[in-house]
């Protein structure tokens, strides 16, 4: 556990500084993650260190947003001024991103299947 | 009694100790409802706390030093989420064109409903500036958000919200439309939710829970280009 919480901070650690060094606009974390994949691609498979480590930390991914989730009563405000437009906004909003994400993607499935020859293998893969 | 609540008021343990157990609470209910999109344990978690500070007149400030230790760990956990990725990498690959495709085209559904809604709603151009980013991962849309001349903190509220409503409704509405795969049901709930609703795809199912990592990721890496673009 040691082991694979020092990889996780390690590599978020290396994804901070690649952040800042090359002016990127994306979080440390989200590279750390990038290095992540690329590691565990090259080595195959998660090493068997790891794996009840991040599973144990996203079986409660939830909990770590609970803090930045009660930041909401610093704009109470704004929440009671506009609340009705807000949330059609939010609510009708997330239904189409929703909507057209998961038909555009089935449609493109079911096209993609239909026409493509049976899948090769690559050998580089 | 006043002595002992001095003393409380002013540790990080007791905000840190009310958290976990909010949250422990409300998986438990979630647990016994059988995972009812209404019993999301973020939002019954959030609510709980909102009431706890409001009765006992604490600011968010002094609760956040005890829940910053919590709120840390999000830095190593999205570390963790290339595991579930790694996992499901061979299928990304041979659904590479189609899963491309749809980041677009949902990606672009994101940021032009929020702003036709925002418009026709009559809100104003702050919020809709802060509202534009909301459906990526919050260190993303607050960076967004700045860049665009939004206000950062406002993002990150929406941000939040916009994922406790993905949560909520994404099982609901995906089965409406018919959409069973776990893989789409996830790369959709990802994309339009964030993290909140990577943590409600995990929960139901681990394939979903890696294809809703690959939508949230690279929903954020879109639009962090695409939005400043657009703005302009």
């Amino acid at each position: 556990m040691l082991h694979a919480f020092s990889t996780l901070l390690g590599l978020q650690l290396l994804g901070e500084i690649v952040v800042r060094a090359l002016h990127l606009p994306v979080p440390g974390p989200v590279v750390g993650m990038l290095l992540l994949v690329a590691l565990l691609l090259r080595r195959g498979a998660p090493p068997a260190w790891l794996e009840p480590t991040a599973q144990g930390l996203l079986r409660h991914l939830g909990l770590l947003f609970v803090p930045a989730g009660v930041g909401i009563i610093a704009h109470t405000d704004l929440l009671a001024r506009a609340w009705l437009p807000l949330l059609l906004t939010l609510l009708l909003g997330t239904m189409l991103t929703l909507a057209v994400t998961a038909l555009s993607l089935r449609l493109l499935l079911v096209l993609t299947t239909r026409r493509a020859p049976p899948i090769v293998e690559a050998s580089n893969d | 009694m006043t002595e002992l609540w001095a003393y409380l008021a002013h540790t990080p343990l007791l905000w840190l100790a009310l958290t976990l157990a909010t949250y422990l609470l409300a998986s438990e209910a979630a647990r016994r409802s059988s995972n009812h999109p209404l019993c999301n344990p973020v939002l019954l978690a959030v609510l709980m706390l909102i009431g706890l500070l409001q009765i006992s007149g604490t600011s968010y400030a002094t609760f956040f030093e005890g829940a910053q230790f919590i709120h840390f760990l999000l830095g190593p956990a999205t570390v963790a989420l290339a595991v579930p990725l790694v996992q499901v990498i061979h299928r990304v690959r041979q659904m590479a064109l189609p899963l491309t495709l749809a980041l677009g085209a949902g990606a672009l559904a994101a940021i032009g409903g929020t702003m036709l809604l925002a418009q026709s709603l009559g809100l104003d151009t702050l919020t809709l500036r802060s509202l534009l980013p909301r459906s990526v991962t919050t260190p993303i849309a607050m960076g967004v958000a700045e860049q665009i001349g939004g206000e950062p903190s406002l993002t990150a509220a929406l941000v939040i919200l916009t994922g406790m409503i993905g949560a909520l409704i994404a099982n609901d509405l995906l089965r409406l439309l018919r959409v069973e795969e776990p893989a789409i049901r996830g790369f959709a709930i990802g994309l339009a939710a964030h993290g909140i609703g990577t943590a409600r795809a995990l929960q139901l199912h681990a394939e979903a829970g890696a294809f809703a990592t690959l939508g949230m990721i690279l929903n954020g890496a879109l639009t962090a280009v695409l939005l400043p673009i657009l703005v302009y």
